[in-house]
């Protein structure tokens, strides 16, 4: 086994200077009947390096890839164009096989990497600061949900219908199991939200772009989150905040998001990473780790550490901000690079590829016979209002090689025609017009 | 000293911060313009933002950053990374290339469940095979790190008491104080009230204390084995009986997986959950702390509160089952750390049968031989055979020579070697707990021990020698309490 490198030799020698004859015998304290033989274990017989690859190969081959199908599947997920030299820094050994930085004199470049990374969201988002990251934009959501709760002294949080509906089941699940109520503040006739049932919630929480694609008037979050006197917790897709106004320009408490977008694999979902960024005065309450600038001790040099240490698990046990104990560094390292290498002018590019895709888009398919269901403003993402069952219309697409969106029928009541359709920097006219001309065929 | 050479000094230059290499117009990636027709954006989107204070750099500019970053971190794939509890095994190659293939890394998580048959192979193939490793009747793989499983963990035992109308009696679950933080931190999260249960001499379990806490206003018993320190626990099923007899449940913190693989099975053991460590055991990588990688086993009580999707065989082939009633509901947005189960499978598949108990064996006898090899210089913490990890302490050298466990740790720096885990389990004075893995040579564990008994030795003749170590890395000992006090979390624009 290449992954064992002990030899015969090498057995015998550490068993000696250990003083016992067997292996078996460094187990003796493992009662007998719990003990299982060597081999004997249900499990599929060993394979060689080259029968492995192809055994993985045969195995991934079954499946329809994003590459070899036209996308127009969002729904928090994106298609977008991961730099090569994303793969080229995350592949790197040194970042691949590190772990947390606890020694940080022997991890200066995993931390400063995060503290660019931190610069990096904050800006995004237009908050003062970001942790090292979460493990995904649901799970940030609801750490961020958990944090007004224990900042208003609250067990009721608010939470628009236009949040991705597997948000709000995470979140279901984390405040259940903590004993608050979550309040669904409904989604109004033209996609945005309603928050007159907010009263008494820590927070509302809202999406933007919403799930539907609907750019939400974040002015009228920040008034129903005053007057309520509850934070304003706002899910945010990075991409889209190179080009829209950020959500701190409108005052948002907490941002948090999915990175994905940001050079992360789709990967079936996973891993993907977090983003989490608040204002300055909520720096204590944040779960997770911060990375922050110091110097030396005993010289001059600075460097980098993680910091606010005491919030956390390790230390501070069941009074902890979170459980939480890693952070998703490697895939925040593939979202620095990509921060890094489109930089101000590639993600404002990227951004407004998208839209002017989008837009196109838009009028093509209706060109085809599908209506608009929202006239609110979108960025990148849209639902349409079919004449036939969404579900049927996408499987027929599918078989022409285009991937149309997802049939919101089984997430929304009321929404059983509707398909929601993502258009990215990715998606050329030519594709667009494709998508157009086989959805009038289906139609027909 | 041969580890010196060629490892990073002190002289080379400080990196500069990405935004001190930005230059107005340069770009790092060719992203396409479109080709579709032009529109006014503030019209299309309302405000558009103006200010975006991101750098511009070219692309070799920033391979450059970024390799010039990877010489100041240390890897497993650097060198010696004996991190106790974390499992710093080699992480094979193999595993990166088939998580890369196209046909995995490029599934949408919500194309329609007909088109990943093959995603569904590979899930219901690592349960399958974790089902077999630990002996449990149920398997998820949807927590997406450690403390997220242990969290799952809990919730599913908080859902089986409300199902049985025992919810609001049953508030308290039981942490030895040896628990990681993670143990209290999830009970936290649940909603429950932690109460520690001491640690014997022995290290095992204190069985009286325990029977003393024991009622039925207990949810739970979380307990790692083998234990923190290192140690299986003797009388585990013993205590299994103890907590069921109150009708409580035991969840198995599976940190320590690795002493266990193929030799015997959590399972057997009377735990009715617990969590496992993908990114430790099953070595897909850390990633510089995440992506982690938590699956769960439980007993077949709990599976009508799994978290949804159930992926399970049917009728119809493999199947994402999401009409579960009794659910919890989800815990992740997905399907869990799906790339990292690829990576997990692989690995699993690269032992078989055949091999897999080669991976406990081997790193109970390298734990072992370190043990053995430093016990002179630095006594273990018990006169016990150790598992996967050994734990000494240096309480001498603080007494005799004002040298902490956290001195000897940074000296083995400047040796070239990462540093033990430190002051963990808290019990230990001056702890140092070393965890090999299977995968390190006997040469090199050997190096490794040789340069401990230097230090050892370097304590005791000089000891600022270790108090001011590491003297080889780009920055020497940093101030984390300017760190607090003087908060800077970011770099900001220069204000014009």
């Amino acid at each position: 086994m290449p992954y064992i490198p002990h030899t015969d030799n090498d057995r015998r020698e550490m068993l000696a200077t250990i003083g016992v004859q067997t292996i078996d015998e460094l187990f003796r304290e493992i009662p007998e009947n719990l003990r299982v033989a060597p081999g004997s274990l249900d499990l599929p017989p060993a394979l060689d390096e080259p029968k492995l690859f192809s055994h993985l190969w045969e195995i991934s081959k079954k499946n329809v890839n994003m590459a070899d199908v036209t996308c127009f599947l969002g729904a928090g997920i994106y298609d977008r164009y991961i730099p090569a030299t994303v793969g080229a820094v995350i592949s790197r050994g040194e970042f691949l096989t590190a772990y947390t930085p606890y020694q940080p004199e022997a991890s200066q470049g995993y931390l400063q990497a995060i503290y660019e990374f931190q610069t990096m969201v904050a800006e995004l988002y237009g908050m003062d600061l970001s942790n090292a990251s979460m493990y995904d934009g649901s799970t940030s959501m609801a750490e961020a949900a958990i944090m007004a709760t224990s900042i208003k002294r609250r067990e009721r949080v608010g939470v628009s219908e236009a949040v991705h509906p597997h948000y709000r089941q995470v979140l279901n699940t984390y405040c259940w199991s903590m004993g608050i109520d979550v309040v669904t503040l409904p989604a109004t006739e033209s996609g945005a939200t309603d928050y007159t049932g907010a009263d008494g919630c820590a927070c509302v929480i809202v999406q933007y772009p919403n799930f539907f694609g609907t750019i939400e008037d974040l002015k009228s979050t920040r008034a129903a989150a005053d007057e309520h006197d509850a934070l304003m917790i706002v899910v945010a897709d990075p991409v889209a905040c190179a080009l829209l106004k950020s959500p701190g320009s409108f005052g948002a408490d907490i941002v948090v998001g999915e990175g994905q977008p940001m050079g992360v694999a789709m990967g079936l979902g996973g891993p993907m990473v977090g983003l989490f960024a608040t204002k300055k005065s909520l720096i204590r309450q944040i779960p997770g780790r911060i990375v922050g600038k110091t110097k030396e001790t005993h010289g001059d040099r600075p460097g980098f550490v993680m910091t606010l240490r005491t919030r956390e698990q390790d230390i501070r046990r069941e009074k902890a901000t979170s459980n939480i104990c890693t952070n998703e560094a490697l895939m925040a390292l593939a979202s620095t690079v990509y921060m890094i290498a489109l930089g101000k002018n590639g993600m404002r590019q990227v951004a407004e590829t998208s839209v002017r895709n989008t837009q196109y888009a838009i009028a093509q398919l209706i060109a085809a016979g599908a209506k608009l269901k929202f006239a609110h403003k979108v960025f990148d993402e849209f639902v349409l209002e079919l004449p036939k069952d969404p579900t049927m219309v996408r499987d027929a697409l599918l078989e022409k090689g285009i991937l149309a969106g997802l049939p919101l029928g089984p997430y929304y009541e009321g929404l059983d025609n509707c398909l929601l359709v993502a258009v990215t920097e990715m998606r050329t006219m030519e594709q667009i017009d494709q998508f157009a001309a086989c959805l009038k065929e289906v139609l027909a | 000293m041969s580890h010196l050479a060629g490892f990073r000094t002190k002289r080379m230059p400080e990196p500069r911060l990405i935004f001190d290499q930005s230059n107005t117009g340069r770009v790092g990636c060719n992203v396409p313009v479109a080709d579709t027709p032009e529109v006014d954006l503030s019209e299309v989107l309302g405000d558009v933002r103006e200010d975006l204070h991101l750098p511009e750099v070219g692309e070799l500019e920033l391979l450059r950053h970024f390799t010039n970053l990877s010489h100041i971190n240390f890897g497993i794939e650097t060198g010696f990374y004996p991190l106790g509890s974390c499992t710093m095994k080699y992480n094979p190659k193999i595993n990166e290339k088939t998580a890369g293939l196209p046909g995995f890394a490029n599934l949408h998580p919500m194309q329609p469940v007909e088109t990943i048959p093959g995603a569904l192979d590979i899930l219901i193939g690592v349960q399958e095979m974790l089902l077999a490793i630990t002996g449990f009747d149920e398997i998820t793989l949807q927590p997406l790190a450690g403390a997220h499983g242990e969290m799952t963990c809990l919730m599913l035992i908080k859902a089986y008491f409300e199902s049985r109308g025992e919810g609001t009696q049953r508030h308290t679950v039981l942490v030895p104080d040896s628990a990681h933080g993670t143990n209290p931190a999830s009970a936290a999260r649940c909603g429950y009230d932690v109460k520690p249960i001491p640690t014997r001499e022995d290290g095992n379990t204190d069985l009286e204390a325990l029977a003393e806490a024991l009622n039925d206003s207990v949810a739970a018993l979380m307990l790692t084995n083998p234990s923190t320190l290192g140690l299986f626990e003797p009388n585990i099923e013993q205590i299994c009986d103890m907590v069921h007899a109150v009708g409580a449940q035991v969840f198995c913190d599976g940190a320590n997986m690795n002493a266990m693989v193929g030799t015997t099975r959590p399972g057997d053991h009377g735990f009715d959950c617990m969590h496992l460590n993908l990114h430790k055991t099953f070595s897909t990588p850390h990633g510089g702390g995440g992506p982690g990688c938590g699956a769960i086993g439980l007993k077949s009580h709990l599976e009508p509160f799994l978290p949804i999707p159930v992926v399970r065989r049917s009728s119809a082939g493999v199947v994402a089952d999401y009409d579960r009633p009794a659910s919890i509901g989800r815990v992740s947005a997905f399907y869990g750390q799906f790339l990292m189960e690829v990576r997990a499978y692989t690995y699993l598949r690269a032992y078989g049968k055949e091999k897999m108990a080669d991976i406990s064996r081997h790193a109970v006898l390298n734990a072992n031989y370190v043990r053995a090899r430093l016990k002179d210089v630095l006594p273990p913490a018990h006169d016990r055979p150790c598992m996967h990890e050994c734990i000494l302490t240096a309480e001498k050298y603080k007494k005799e020579n004002g040298v902490r466990a956290l001195d000897i740790s940074k000296r083995l720096i400047d040796y070239g070697f990462h540093p033990p885990t430190n002051y963990f389990p808290l019990i230990v004075p001056e702890c140092l707990m070393i965890e090999p893995t299977e995968t390190e040579t006997k040469e090199t564990l050997d190096e490794f021990c040789d340069a401990m008994i230097e230090i050892c030795r370097e304590a005791v003749e000089s000891p600022d020698l270790l108090h001011d170590a590491p003297s080889t890395q780009i920055v020497g000992r940093l101030d984390e309490t300017t760190a607090v006090k003087n908060l800077d979390v970011r770099w900001f624009p220069p204000t014009v």
